[in-house]
């Protein structure tokens, strides 16, 4: 196990490498610059800015030092926003979407799990139909479209929510469940068809056979092993939902991660590029690290590579 | 103890014979009519078949036969649905029903012509992976395992400010990651299948490696290939939208739903319907093609057999 882990953390070290030289490369490969989009500086002035922030280095250099500064978590000042370091800013914006992210993640799987159970236990009835039309629905509807129409219906027509901001929970109800139905949608039908695959299995057979409630199987026996699939599908969901997503925050002025996400790379911010870049694929590498080690644990049939074979 | 001969007499033919049996097995249907059976069976799926033909056939003959074209501007702005616009008007005095169905054009060939790149680099670069294995499998997978870790904004403003904005970078920047998923899924079909007993039959029979790939490999994988294919083209008209909302959509005149629909995201306080009409057909052919995939995977899954 421990050795396993030990491999794990090497790989993550590794990919993150990999991760930070092609953003590094992808990013200078780009035309424009930070100061493109700011009134015509005098040549002068750019020419100082270029230089303060040693874009006029050689590549190579320039490479060195974004390394050591991704190696050190020190991703330096915004190069559009004056004297706000990188690490503030998603200091300052990431508790907002890990709170958001918290409660889409909640609403996604109770509900997913709650919908893909029922459509299995009623396979090819009228309940499995419904629970599966959400769910499409809930795929099928792009996020801005779903936040766009959210707003217009519950919040500026009905007037049962606020239309936008970020000032306490009721604020975050309709923004969680715009970011939480395409999940929602997702696990509801991992868990129907692992749901389906179960409930061929000798050992539910043998749980009805025995006389037990089709719920009381469900939630003794079939769903546990079920889930698992759900499972795996929690890492790149947990990474993707609580670093914020983009449009939903947008459309709910929601002052969250997902704006500089996308805002630092159509302004060429080059160092808040790389201090989201790197703090992104660090949440994604752990979740998934995490998730792995989780599945170990829940399912003993999986052994972890490298760990011994007993 | 004495056995008495066994009377011959007793054991005589009361009829019927062998052929007769054959009779009373069901009948033998292949994998593909059986398959067909029952996704003819899933009416979710029979809607969603339904739905594209109908998106598919309007988009074809609406932009053809309207009295207007889609980037006519009649003048009249921001005009609710009427007898005259039956979807209303744009901020330019642009249709919207003419738009939406000129739109369609434009999403589903994206949707359609980046699905099938992805499934040819996907199939090749998952076949070739799983087949070879070894090191030149764990390469490619890992190039993969790079390409879906990069953030796909940054390649795609890249790719898109290199190239002028339109229908063919639009394409290239969908394809560009999206083919991993199908080759991830293809790579994992024939590592499943390549070691199965009746491919080591074949080969002990002196098949060589094509008509391995030809006769086994890939009838075997037909289904999760289609599936994924299915599933990849409302994947892309879902990946437009989202980059049109980010303003990297194709540019005007013409119109894709995603640009409409972003541009009426925009100005849904004041103009509803001009959210409200690319997005019903966004979301109902995107619905429908999960519904045919889904429908697909599960007629397809053996497990499912009844």
């Amino acid at each position: 196990m421990f050795k396993y882990i030990l491999k794990r953390l090497g790989y993550m070290l590794l990919a993150l490498f990999v991760i930070v030289t092609v953003t590094f490369f992808l990013m200078r490969l780009a035309p424009g610059s930070p100061f493109a989009s700011e009134r015509n500086f005098p040549p002068a002035i750019e020419e100082k800015l270029n230089e303060t922030y040693g874009l006029n280095n050689p590549w190579y250099i320039q490479y060195k030092d974004y390394l050591i500064d991704a190696a050190t978590f020190n991703f330096g000042e915004s190069m559009k926003y004056k004297a706000r370091s990188t690490n503030d800013m998603i200091a300052e914006s990431f508790p907002v979407s890990l709170t958001l992210g918290i409660e889409a993640m909640l609403i996604a799987i109770g509900m997913g799990v709650l919908l893909g159970v029922i459509s299995a236990l009623y396979h090819n009835k009228f309940p499995d139909y419904a629970a599966t039309i959400i769910a499409v629905l809930g795929i099928s509807v792009p996020s801005f479209i779903l936040a766009s129409v959210m707003q217009y219906f519950l919040a500026y027509k009905l007037d049962l929510f606020p239309t936008a901001g970020w000032n306490g929970f009721i604020y975050s109800i309709l923004p969680a469940f715009a970011i939480a139905l395409a999940h929602m949608g997702f696990i509801a039908k991992l868990t129907r068809s692992s749901m389906l695959e179960q409930s061929n299995s000798d050992y539910v057979k043998m749980a009805r056979a025995k006389g037990l409630g089709k719920w009381k199987v469900v939630f003794k026996h079939s769903l546990r092993n079920a889930l698992l699939p759900v499972v795996t599908y929690l890492g790149p969901l947990t990474a993707g939902v609580v670093t914020g997503s983009f449009i939903v925050e947008q459309i709910f002025a929601i002052p969250g991660l997902g704006k500089h996400f996308v805002q630092s790379i159509t302004n060429r911010d080059y160092t808040v590029i790389m201090g989201t870049t790197v703090f992104y694929s660090i949440i994604l590498l752990f979740t998934v690290f995490i998730v792995d080690i989780l599945y170990s644990i829940i399912d003993p049939r999986i052994k972890l590579k490298g760990e011994k074979k007993s | 103890m004495t056995q008495q001969p066994l009377d011959q007499d007793l054991f005589k033919v009361v009829g019927g014979s062998d052929k007769d049996s054959d009779a009373l097995a069901a009948k033998s249907v292949s994998f593909w009519k059986e398959v067909s059976l029952r996704f003819s069976q899933n009416k979710l799926a029979l809607g969603g078949i339904f739905i594209l033909i109908i998106v598919v056939l309007m988009a074809l003959i609406v932009p053809e036969v309207s009295q207007y074209k889609y980037s006519d501007q009649s003048g009249v702005y921001n005009a609710p649905p009427s007898a005259q616009f039956w979807f209303g008007t744009d901020e330019l005095g642009r249709d919207i029903f003419v738009r939406v169905w000129a739109g369609a054009r434009i999403s589903l060939l994206i949707g359609v012509v980046a699905a099938l790149i992805d499934l040819i680099i996907g199939v090749v670069w998952g076949s070739i992976s799983g087949l070879v294995g070894g090191r030149v499998d764990n390469i490619m997978m890992r190039i993969a395992d790079v390409l879906t870790a990069v953030p796909y904004l940054l390649v795609v403003i890249v790719l898109l400010v290199v190239m002028e904005p339109g229908i063919i970078p639009m394409i290239i920047a969908l394809s560009i990651t999206g083919w991993i998923n199908m080759a991830r899924i293809v790579r994992g079909e024939v590592l499943s299948i390549k070691n199965q007993e009746y491919v080591l039959a074949a080969r002990t029979l002196g098949a060589n490696t094509w008509h391995l790939i030809l006769k086994h490999l890939v009838p075997n994988a037909l289904g999760a290939i289609l599936v994924t294919m299915t599933l990849t083209i409302p994947q892309a008209i879902f990946t437009e939208a989202f980059l049109s909302y980010l303003g990297l959509g194709v540019p005007a005149p013409q119109a894709s739903w995603g640009t409409m629909a972003s541009d009426g995201a925009k100005a849904i306080a004041d103009y509803p319907w001009r959210l409200f009409f690319p997005a019903i057909f966004i979301s109902l052919t995107i619905f429908a093609f999960n519904a045919v995939g889904d429908g697909l995977r599960d007629a397809l899954d053996p497990k499912l057999r009844k």
